[in-house]
């Protein structure tokens, strides 16, 4: 029920924060490898995977900033948008789905074509089925976003796999990590990992434990993250991963980010064990050795947001 | 009486350095394509034995290094046992520190076939066998978004016989081979100046995540042309100790037992040894005096 309400206030947040990052004039658009790009400064990073069939969108930006996004898209290629694929629900990941779904379209195959019902209503839209449920509500009830925005195809099992532009594309799920509806989309042939906002360069991670995010979901996802990628030499190259927010990385990068993590961790997990109260491990500065380099000035990769959470997380009893 | 000789050497270098380097302004920096500045430093080059040369630090050993708060932190959480970490293990020195090790370095020239101008002066750096290039032609940084590696991408320029170089997109790695962090905000200038056979090349470090002031460091060089050099640095993780999934070895705040292990070893304060710019100067001599007296006194 809460859901609908931290929706509006996340994306408030993200059209007046994150939107402070999209503000540039023109998109940052860079070639990852394979047959994928980058493009970043529409809010979370988008990234595209173009060839002969058409094109893949994994993530949308902030819902302000689509039409950028559509054109370069465009300049980049004048193939059909056949997917979106959601890594996660926050706004400044879905938030431009409606305008990418319209610019696109869904060519099924076998023997029916692009002028169906499905096609007119543009590209499909793929995310894990927790992100239906949190974007969505029941009928009468206040969705967070509205229903063109949702995801037309969900799955519920670890993954989903597509084939597309002569490439396999997993989407794997990545439980209670940031949210619990996180997705990894690894484009194998390209070999290039789209992580959504469990990895992130630009600050802590935001553990989103109001939808289901949690601090061992989310170093679990990144150890999974880091059996996929693979190093082209002495921990450089190979595999390259898209954060949700940031620079392009490899597996070292993901790797520093799995340690910061892993010790506050550690930290947390035993101040708690001490008999700490949340307000005494705030004070604690337990997170004093990493905060210059990636505490958030504000919004919520900042080390108090982290370190809450991480509490929050940690001392929360199982659920049987 | 040792780690006042080091630490006089180290300051007498910090103090000479700066006034060598006077740091040009680097916010226009642009290469150069003139190929008749410069001077050629093609050739095989080995490291020569000089005062900072002083092999692997030891823990806790941070005197001399200009680190705040944050990185002297992340120092003390550090364990040694996290390079056994497979993803660890062939961990590459950072540009700002591989020089300092025992290499092989060659360096070369490459030309534009047409006009013969230098586009780039390319490095072979044997360990980790790192390849490096300088780029000549005054072409611009790369995008924030683009990767960072562990030699960054670099430009170059001669300012006289000096070959200056402005590095950016460097990988988060190590300052120094104790726990010591650089970030992935760093930044870095070099200058290589060549004399004959023998080479200096000095190294500052800028950092606003990890360092008050530039961090100097220097090596030098001399050119070797006998065959037989070992230019080859393999390497692949292998699983040298069996740990749970995901464990990242790492001292709980307070819990690291080796803090004083190396300042009482060499007679000093461990204050000196925790390191911070106070400590590259000549005035500290004044501090560690005043410190080994209150120790002596008891209080």
């Amino acid at each position: 029920m809460r859901t609908p309400l931290l929706f509006g206030l996340f994306a408030l947040c993200a059209t007046g924060l994150l939107a402070q990052q999209a503000a540039p004039a023109d998109l940052d658009v860079l070639h990852v490898q394979g047959n994928v790009w980058l493009i970043a400064g529409a809010g979370g990073n988008i990234a595209v995977d173009i060839g002969d069939m058409g094109v893949v969108v994994v993530d949308t930006g902030l819902a302000q900033n689509a039409d950028k996004v559509v054109a370069a898209i465009r300049k980049l290629t004048d193939k059909p948008i056949q997917y979106i694929m959601n890594t996660h629900m926050h706004p400044d990941h879905m938030g431009g789905n409606i305008t990418v779904r319209k610019a696109g379209v869904t060519i099924t195959g076998a023997n029916v074509t692009g002028d169906i019902n499905d096609a007119a209503a543009g590209a499909a839209i793929l995310a894990h089925n927790n992100v239906l449920n949190r974007v969505s509500a029941p009928s009468g009830k206040q969705a967070a976003m509205a229903a063109d925005a949702w995801p037309t195809d969900t799955y519920i099992s670890g993954q989903k796999e597509i084939y597309f532009n002569d490439e396999p594309i997993v989407m794997m799920h990545q439980p209670k990590a940031h949210t619990d509806g996180d997705s990894f989309v690894f484009f194998r042939r390209s070999d290039v990992v789209a992580a959504g906002d469990i990895f992130v360069t630009t600050s802590y991670p935001y553990i989103d434990i109001e939808n289901g995010g949690s601090i061992q979901g989310e170093i679990d996802a990144l150890n999974n993250l880091l059996d996929i990628v693979i190093p082209k030499h002495e921990e450089e190259g190979g595999t390259y991963v898209i954060p949700g927010h940031g620079r392009i990385c490899d597996e070292y990068d993901v790797l520093e980010y799995r340690d910061m993590i892993t010790i506050v961790r550690d930290r947390v997990q035993n101040a708690i064990k001490k008999g700490m109260t949340i307000d005494q491990v705030r004070a604690a500065g337990l997170t004093k050795d990493f905060d210059s380099r990636w505490s958030a000035k504000s919004g919520f990769g900042t080390a108090d947001n982290f370190v809450t959470a991480a509490y929050k997380s940690l001392s929360a009893p199982a659920k049987k | 009486m040792r780690i006042y000789c080091d630490l006089f050497m180290k300051l007498s270098l910090t103090l000479l350095i700066p006034v060598l380097c006077c740091a040009p302004a680097f916010a226009q920096f642009a290469g150069s394509m003139n190929a008749t500045q410069g001077l050629d430093l093609s050739g095989n080059w080995t490291p020569a034995p000089h005062d900072e040369q002083v092999g692997n630090p030891a823990l806790v050993e941070y005197y001399g290094v200009p680190i705040n708060d944050g990185a002297r932190a992340f120092g003390l959480a550090w364990s040694p046992s996290r390079s056994t970490v497979p993803e660890h293990q062939c961990q590459v020195h950072l540009v700002s520190y591989i020089y300092g090790g025992p290499l092989n370095l060659r360096i070369w020239a490459e030309r534009d076939p047409q006009s013969q101008k230098v586009i780039a002066i390319k490095q072979y750096i044997s360990t980790y066998e790192q390849n490096r290039t300088i780029w000549m032609d005054g072409r611009p940084h790369p995008s924030p978004n683009a990767p960072h590696t562990w030699m960054g991408f670099s430009t170059g320029k001669w300012e006289g016989d000096m070959l200056t170089v402005y590095t950016t997109h460097i990988k988060m790695g190590e300052l120094r081979r104790n726990g010591l962090l650089e970030s992935d905000q760093a930044t870095l200038v070099e200058h290589f100046f060549r004399y004959g056979d023998l080479m200096t090349h000095v190294a500052i470090v800028t950092d606003p995540a990890t360092l008050t002031e530039p961090f100097i460091r220097t090596q030098t060089f001399r050119l070797n042309t006998t065959e037989g050099q070992n230019w080859l640095y393999p390497c692949e993780y292998v699983e040298e100790v069996v740990r749970p999934r995901g464990e990242v070895p790492n001292y709980l705040p307070g819990e690291n037992p080796f803090i004083a292990e190396h300042a009482n070893k060499l007679h000093i304060p461990v204050e000196a040894a925790l390191g911070g710019a106070e400590t590259m100067y000549p005035e500290y001599r004044t501090t560690i005096k005043s410190l080994n007296a209150k120790k002596a006194s008891g209080k």
